[in-house]
């Protein structure tokens, strides 16, 4: 009893909202209330931006005015910074919403003469607080002030006290540091503000810079101890959380087309599930992009959104390509159904395709993905980099109930059934695509490797890139296995002569037997007729009896009479 | 408070600030350290001005003052600024620029 009202009693760490996309889901909430927090990290990293776009979005999505002390940027400088990610500094100051103070110390025109103190920055910072009614601070970078003043015990007495005026006045503050070889930062910092500690990274590897946020030490809550890539872009910060990788989607039991009608037939008649993945794979002009295409384009007559991730081909080139296929998907682009982005991996890292491609899915929100090819990834990492990206790709995917379909290509001479980044245990769905070669020629076949929840049609298919499409053919089964392109045309025409064949024999015997018929029927007519006849001489014969039966008696009557006696 | 332009005389006039946050024993001290340098110094050529920040703290962002208590020569230019309650008379005079005993032009 008394532990239950306990409970109860025990209050939590209450947490502020960033706003920064995808921070607050690894924080759980965001920062901690009326706390400081440490960002550290090298130059460049972005701790500047994490701090402006903290007070930012607290001022115009929560309602929390702040202030911006920098020790490093004049506000002409800063305004010029931020409004290339639209933020407009100059207007959130003129509507108290942020304050900017730029706090300047020249080392040169210091000269120290006896015991001081900082109240003087004391009185700014309240100054400012009391001006906008501030909830958040953001001083950025506090080390700048070991650089001025020259006595570092004075300092760090004063930034002691600092601290705890501002968690005193309930601020929840940020605070910058450069980060220092072999420490977190250079001067220390971490000594001060051990309530919060979050590491930006910015590091090349492989001529590919990628970002990553670390939350080193959360005091009071529960966070995620992983490194987070993020992006900065237009936008600001993009952290990419690692979404469920618990597998606990939920599922739906609708189908949907895969554009090619056979193709459909094979899937169970119904084609792919909803919110399911699909794997394409096959050798070099197999023709995945096509199939892949189509299914787009498929999609979006139903009226689905659909982004194309293509890191081959230009998508004038694909649209173009296509168009010799039959497939239109120029009219989806128009219609704003169809998005395509292209870029070749090597462009960004693994990390930041998955951020990017993250925020087109949250913005675009479509129904379909389609990324051709996916082994191109493996340019930018190795195997195991490239699965983990893909599983949380698909994680994602499955969440938001998008169905993915995936190209990737084989290398001519290895094993079909194994794909270069060991993704086929990821997808629900396979796909296999590969060149049958039989009498001199290659042509496509196409078959249902496996297809997770549904019956599938286990024959191997000849598909055609018709001038309307893919078309999958019939399947003709010669003695050395399935027969594709002119070894199939000559099989069907010969069971085309064969049918004609037993037709005609047909009809043969058809009129064959009417001719029996026909004598046989004469025949019977004849002897009927000589029935009659017969029958007809016998009444004859009978009547004529009667006849003489009947002159008989009339005889006999006379002679009667005339002899008067019988 | 604007200082008084004073007539433009060979001498000029040096135009000392002390910034104080309230009167605690640093400030007073350092108002006291500072009466007797200029005194002793400076006599007849100077002029202090009191600026507590806990009544004008917007006289803090335009100064840049971080420091308290801090002195600002505003004139004779270039501007110099000393941080600390002015016990070490040494520091004071090198800060301000003041040559003892010689004469000013």
């Amino acid at each position: 009893m008394a532990a239950r009202k306990n409970r109860k009693r025990l209050e939590v760490l209450e947490k502020v909202p960033t706003g920064i996309t995808g921070f607050d889901e690894i924080t759980q909430g965001g920062l901690p209330r009326g706390r400081p927090t440490l960002i550290c990290g090298g130059p460049g990293s972005g701790k500047t931006l994490f701090g402006m776009e903290f007070l930012m979005r607290g001022a115009t999505e929560y309602g929390e005015p702040g202030v911006f002390i920098s020790f490093e940027e004049t506000m002409e400088e800063m305004t010029k910074n931020v409004a290339s990610l639209g933020f407009d500094l100059k207007h959130l100051m003129a509507t108290k919403k942020l304050f900017f103070d730029y706090v300047h110390i020249e080392r040169s025109e210091i000269e120290e003469t006896g015991a001081y103190d900082l109240e003087g920055l004391f009185i700014r910072i309240n100054d400012a607080i009391t001006i906008v009614g501030a909830k958040r601070v953001v001083l950025d970078t506090i080390e700048s002030l070991f650089a001025g003043l020259p006595n570092p015990f004075i300092l760090r007495a004063e930034l002691r006290r600092l601290f705890r005026w501002l968690k005193k006045k309930g601020m929840t503050a940020v605070i910058t540091g450069e980060q220092g070889t072999g420490s977190l930062t250079r001067h220390g910092m971490e000594e001060y503000i051990s309530d919060c500690v979050i590491l930006l990274d910015h590091r090349v590897s492989g001529q590919v810079s990628t970002r990553r946020l670390r939350i080193l030490k959360y005091r009071g809550s529960t966070h995620g101890a992983n490194e987070y890539p993020f992006l900065i872009d237009e936008k600001g910060i993009t952290v990419l959380p690692i979404s469920s990788l618990g597998l606990r989607h939920t599922v739906t039991s609708q189908r949907i087309s895969s554009g090619i009608p056979r193709l459909d037939a094979m899937l169970g008649g119904k084609g792919f599930f909803r919110g399911s993945s699909i794997l394409v794979s096959g050798t070099a002009g197999t023709g995945k992009t096509s199939i892949a295409a189509q299914f787009a384009a498929a999609g979006c007559r139903r009226g689905e959104k659909c982004l194309f991730f293509s890191f081959e081909e230009s998508p004038s080139q694909i649209m173009r390509n296509m168009q010799s296929i039959g497939v239109d998907l120029q009219t989806p682009v128009k219609r704003g159904l169809l998005e395509f982005h292209a870029e070749r991996p090597t462009l960004y890292g693994l990390e930041t395709h998955l951020a990017a491609m993250h925020k087109l899915m949250q913005k675009f929100k479509p129904g379909i993905v389609v990324i051709d090819p996916v082994s191109n990834l493996g340019m930018v990492g190795n195997e195991a980099d490239v699965k983990l990206m893909l599983i949380r790709l698909i994680d994602y995917m499955k969440e938001e109930g998008i169905t993915a379909l995936f190209t990737t290509l084989t290398t001519p001479g290895s094993a079909l059934e194994q794909t270069e980044v060991g993704i086929s245990s990821l997808t629900d769905t396979w796909l296999l695509l590969r060149d049958i070669e039989l009498g001199g020629e290659r042509n496509r076949a196409l078959y249902v490797l496996k297809s997770r929840g549904m019956a599938h049609s286990n024959q191997i298919r000849e598909f055609l890139l018709t001038d309307h499409g893919v078309d999958l053919l019939d399947v003709y089964i010669g003695p050395s296995g399935v027969l594709t392109g002119t070894a199939r045309l000559s099989q069907e025409s010969k069971e085309r002569e064969a049918d004609k064949m037993f037709f005609q024999d047909l009809e043969c015997k058809n009129l064959h037997l009417e001719n029996r018929k026909k004598a046989m029927e004469a025949q019977i007519a004849a002897m009927r007729a000589e029935l009659e006849s017969e029958a007809a001489e016998v009444k004859r014969l009978k009547e004529q009896e009667s006849t003489r039966k009947k002159e008989r008696t009339a005889l006999q009557k006379t002679m009667v009479r005339m002899r008067k006696a019988d | 408070m604007q200082p008084k332009k004073v007539k433009k005389i060979k001498a000029e006039v040096w135009d000392l600030r002390l910034y104080v946050a309230g009167q605690t024993s640093k400030s007073l001290e350092a108002f006291a350290n500072l009466k007797n340098i200029c005194e002793q110094h400076l006599k007849g050529k100077y002029r202090i001005e009191i600026i507590d920040l806990l009544k004008n703290p917007r006289l803090a962002q335009g100064d840049q003052i971080l420091a308290i208590p801090t002195l600002v020569r505003k004139l004779p230019q270039p501007l110099k600024k000393i941080i600390g309650d002015l016990s070490n008379t040494e520091r004071v005079l090198v800060g301000l620029d003041i040559r003892s005993g010689a004469t000013l032009p």
